[in-house]
Formats: C-alpha cells, structure tokens, sequence
C-alpha cells in the first residue's frame, strides 16, 4: 500500500535503478538515484545523450517501470499500480510535451487536444468546450481546425501542450519541448510553459540539452552516468 | 460511441489502400450474396419440400417410367393418404434456353397434393373444363409476358403426338403463386387426360409419384412398404423423401453447395489475407502514434479495442456494401434469365453474411490488436 505524505513535495524518486537489457548485456542508466520536486517547481534536466534524463521522465511520468526504487507522486508510489490503475493515474495526473509533438496527423488541432477527455466521462459538448479552452490558453483558438500539415512547428507544439492540459493535470513533463523549433518558436513555447508555471501552479519537469531554455526553469538538475547534481559535469 | 470518429478518421489516413481493401472486401461479400441466391436456386424445392410427401420412381433410373396402375396399388399400402402420377414433358418453348418444366397431371389430385400452389376457385374450374388448358407458375408467366388465354405452342422432345407432330399447343386457363417465397412458381402442368391421350406412345406409364403420408414420422416404414409391394416385378420401384429426390435432380449438375463453399472459402480466404495484411501495415505505421495515446492514459485493452475496432470498421463497410449490392443484383434477376424456380437471397444469408463479417475483422485485426496491446510506451517513443 501507499504510505501517502502530504506536504509540499510532489515528487519523491528514491533509489532508484534502471537497466536495460540488450540480449545478454545489462546497460545500467540510473543508479540509486534520489530525487524531491516541491509542488508548483519548473526544473529543467540536462545532461549529455544517453545520460538518463527521458528514461527518469519516463519513470516519473509512469511510462516505465524502475528496475528497484520507488517513484511516488503526490503521496502515491506509482511503481506499484498495475498496468490498467497506471494507464488511469497517467490520464488524470500527467501531462505530456513531446519533442516531435506526436500529434495524430489524421485529427484537427481541436480533435487532437479532446484526445485525451475521451476517456472521462465529459459529454460532447463539454469536452469540446474544454479542448476551446485549452487552445484560448495557447493562443491557437483560430487555428482549431487546422491539421498538424496545416500548422507550424511552434503551433504543433503549442496544440501538443494544450492536449497536455487540458485535463488539468498535476504534473506536466516536456521532453525537448523547444528541440524541434527555431529560436523565436522555442521562446513562444518556453513563455507559455513558464506562465503555466507562474500563473497556474503546474509543476513542469522539462529535459532539455539547451541552457537558454534551462535558464527559464526555476532550478536545473544535471544527469550524468545515473546521477544527478546541481552542476554540469564536463 | 466517442471513439467511431478516431477510429474512421485513422482508416482515412491512406485512402487509396483503404479503398482498394474495401474493394475486396466488399467484392468477397457480393459474391458471397450472389452465390446464396444461386444456392438457393437449387436447394429451393428441398426447403419447401413437404416432410409428408414422398417420391416413388422406377429403381434403375428417373428416366424409366412406371405403370399408371400402380397409382391405386400404392394407395393401398398402410400409411399412404394419396398418390399423385406426373411425367417429365421435357418440351421447348421457342428456344432451347427457355427452360421450364412441364408436367402433365391430373387436376384434382395436384391441387389436393400441392397445397402450396394458389390458384383461384375460379381459375380451378377453368381449368377442369378446359382439356388442353394449363396451370402456369408466376415466374414463368411473368419470364415470358404470358398472360390468361394466351395459346402456347411447345416443341416435344420426347413425346410425339399421334399424328407424328412435335408441336403440342396449350391455352393458359390457369396461373397459380406460391405460398411460401421458396415455392417453384417456375412449372407449367397441364392435364393427363389431355397428355395420355394425344401421345403416339407410353400410353398408361407414368415418370414418377408423389405420395402423401399419413404420418411423416412413418415415412421411412412407408417408403419401404412401398417399395416391397413392387419388389420382384418388372418395374421395381425406389421411394424417397421429396426433399432427398430433388436434392438428387439438383445434384445432377453437381454437388452446388460444395462448389459453392469451396469457391467461397478461397475467395474469404484470400480476402482475409488482404485486410490482415492493411490491418498489419496500419498498426506497424503507427507505433508512435500508438504510444502516445497509451502515454495519455489509453489502457492496453483501449488500444487492442481501437485496432479491432478499425478492422470492424473496415469490414463492415466492405461487407455491407457488398450485401446491398448482391440484393440489389439478385433484385434484377437471376443469371439464367428465368431458369431457376426461385432467385432471392434467403434472410439466412444475409445472418451468415453479418456474422463472417464480424469473424474477418476479428481475425484479420486480432494479431495486429495483440502487437499494438503488448507495446511498451518508453520503447515505441524512443523508435
């Protein structure tokens, strides 16, 4: 069972491993690793290719289970939920920022962020309210029935974020949210990310290989060989 | 009912793959429909067969005929309610591809063997004051723009007439439809006393019997009573059920519901091959796409039910319009231009056809649906 803390961090990583296996070999990408994120907090992770950062995304997000450890979000250890509780806590809680967008190409901006309601139990009409809602946030109202062929980088990744959103969840994990973008799209999401921050409390974790977009995180963690530090290792 | 619009959005994605694939399918499924009308063509007689009629005919063969006075012999026999004589006429109307049967028989007797032909009081009395009068099907007056009082003439290839003529002319007095939609409306009978006395030869032989059984459930004891009474004379006799003796006409041909299903079973089968292999290519295409909506919190399950769902689509489409094609083909006519008794598409088919379609999508889409349930959403992403 959970032993459920309520205070004021959200996230608690504690001991955690990860291995991989590739036929025979054992590749070990975090090791022990322990990790606290206040509610409300922007952290950025940095680190060199390989260094664990989207695998650590991953297991907060409930995308991947660790190989020991526990990874608890808001009280609850999400490592021991089963596949089905786990898919529902992902639907409720997470929200996620790809750096290819991963929009369905055969959907509009505005079918694209009701994606993620169609598994409440929202009507219709609410549900298309509420993807309105998200796309205002973005400032893409206009471009709602656009396909992603139709839209820009920066606008596919704003709608991404709005599908983030839009069920209000608790924690929003972008991973190389500006990494497909020029300078001037990557700032426009990097704003909109930091006003969810500031104006709307969302704890963002974000992986970035970019300083200038860690400069706008509100702490920057570096991963290097499994571990983390407050200061890049060269 | 929220996910019909993602799962036709995704089966838009490559539209002319889609489009040929529902093509097969509903290609698959036309023929399907097609081939059960013409199924039933053959099976209709055995279907609307009566459980309480039997057929008594020479032992060798359908071709030898019998004596006429076996008639009251076989009524006498314990279980037989009555017995009715007819004769293959084998006639041609016009042309040899204007195939009907003709089958001379008395009157009385059909009409109380046969309760399945409707014919008005009236038209019965017609008949019965008419000698060279003729009891014509509905298909068959309709097949060639016959009407009442028509005079046809009908080329014998069998029975010539006592002046050596070929040509047998006959007034249609009578037209009767059939009780049930399976009902032969295809037969021209006219009258024995006409036939017997007209003919040069076969004076008093009969093709064969239809008897009427008192008790089905003895029809096996009766058949073989019969059968026994005519044991060990000249023209020995075989009895069978209706349903079997027309079956055994029908085989003549060749065994249809066999060629039928194996035909059939190869075109499924390549048609499953089709849509497992677009199903295959669809999923394989989108394992991103796949994982993203498991990262948004679709279950495994979700995912397995939107792939199968995608290939219910697909072949729900193809299937029913191939269905509605087949009935609406069936609905101008059958192939042999009014050959066949009956041509419909029995309702049993169109159950049969639904439930293939459901079977298809389930086996062309579930290993796909398998791969896309078993994906693991870090694995997918990072491909």
């Amino acid at each position: 069972m959970t032993d459920k803390k309520v205070d004021g961090t959200l996230v608690r990583v504690s001991g955690v491993d990860k291995i991989f296996k590739r036929g025979s070999e054992e590749i070990h990408v975090l090791g022990g690793l322990d990790l606290e994120i206040p509610r409300g907090e922007f952290l950025a992770l940095m680190g060199p290719s390989g260094s664990g950062k989207s695998t650590l995304l991953n297991l907060v997000g409930g995308l991947d289970r660790p190989s020991e450890g526990a990874v608890e979000i808001d009280g609850q250890r999400i490592d021991k939920l089963s596949d089905r509780k786990l898919a529902g806590w992902r639907a409720r809680h997470v929200g996620l920022v790809f750096q290819f967008y991963n929009l369905m190409p055969v959907l509009s901006a505005q079918k694209n962020v009701e994606l993620p309601l169609l598994l409440t139990k929202l009507s219709k009409t609410e549900r298309k309210k509420r993807a309105s809602i998200a796309l205002d946030i973005v400032g893409l109202s206009h471009r709602a029935g656009h396909y992603p062929r139709q839209l820009s980088g920066g606008e596919q990744q704003r709608t991404g974020i709005a599908r983030a959103i839009v069920t209000d969840p608790t924690l929003l994990l972008c991973d190389e949210p500006t990494g497909d973008l020029d300078r001037k799209s990557g700032d426009e999401i990097l704003d909109l990310l930091q006003a969810l921050n500031r104006e709307q409390g969302k704890t963002i974790i974000m992986v970035t290989h970019d300083i200038h977009a860690a400069a706008r995180a509100s702490r920057t963690l570096y991963l290097n060989k499994g571990q983390l530090s407050t200061e890049a290792v060269d | 009912m929220k996910y019909v619009y993602l799962i036709f959005s995704n089966l838009k994605r490559k539209k002319l793959r889609t489009g040929l694939t529902l093509m097969s399918i509903m290609v698959a499924f036309l023929l399907f429909g097609y081939l059960a009308a013409i199924r039933q063509a053959f099976d209709a007689g055995v279907e609307v067969a009566g459980a309480d009629r039997l057929i008594v005919r020479h032992k060798v063969s359908i071709i030898q005929l019998l004596p006429q006075s076996y008639e009251a012999r076989i009524e006498q026999v314990d279980g037989v309610d009555n017995a009715v004589a007819s004769t293959w006429f084998g006639g041609i109307y016009q042309e040899r591809g204007n195939f009907f049967a003709q089958i001379p028989v008395v009157p009385e007797e059909l009409f109380d063997m046969f309760p399945e032909y409707i014919v008005s009081d009236e038209q019965k009395a017609a008949w019965l004051a008419t000698r060279t009068g003729a009891l014509v099907g509905r298909g068959t007056m309709e097949r060639f723009g016959w009407k009442l009082g028509d005079r046809i003439p009908i080329n014998a290839t069998i029975w010539r007439k006592k002046d050596g003529g070929t040509t047998w002319e006959f007034d249609i007095v009578a037209v009767y439809d059939g009780a049930e939609k399976g009902t032969d409306t295809s037969q021209f009978f006219f009258r024995y006393d006409y036939f017997d006395e007209s003919r040069a030869n076969g004076h008093g032989l009969v093709g064969w019997y239809t008897v009427r059984v008192s008790d089905p459930d003895r029809a096996a004891e009766v058949a073989a009573a019969i059968d026994a009474e005519f044991a060990n004379s000249p023209q020995e006799t075989k009895t069978e059920p209706e349903g079997a003796f027309i079956q055994g006409f029908a085989n003549q041909i060749g065994n249809i519901a066999f060629i039928i299903i194996s035909i059939m079973s190869a075109v499924f089968f390549t048609i499953l091959l089709v849509a497992g292999n677009t199903m295959a290519y669809t999923v394989r295409e989108r394992t991103s796409e796949l994982a993203v909506l498991k990262a948004i919190g679709f279950t495994d399950r979700g995912v397995l039910g939107l792939v199968l769902g995608e290939s219910l689509a697909l072949t729900l489409v193809g299937g029913v319009l191939g269905l509605c094609l087949a009935m609406l083909l069936v609905s101008m006519g059958d192939p042999t231009d009014g050959s066949f008794p009956v041509f419909y598409m029995p309702a049993s088919a169109v159950v049969v056809g639904c439930g293939l379609i459901v079977a298809m999508a389930f086996v062309a889409g579930i290993l796909p649906a398998l791969q896309a349930q078993r994906l693991q959403i870090a694995d997918a992403l990072r491909r």
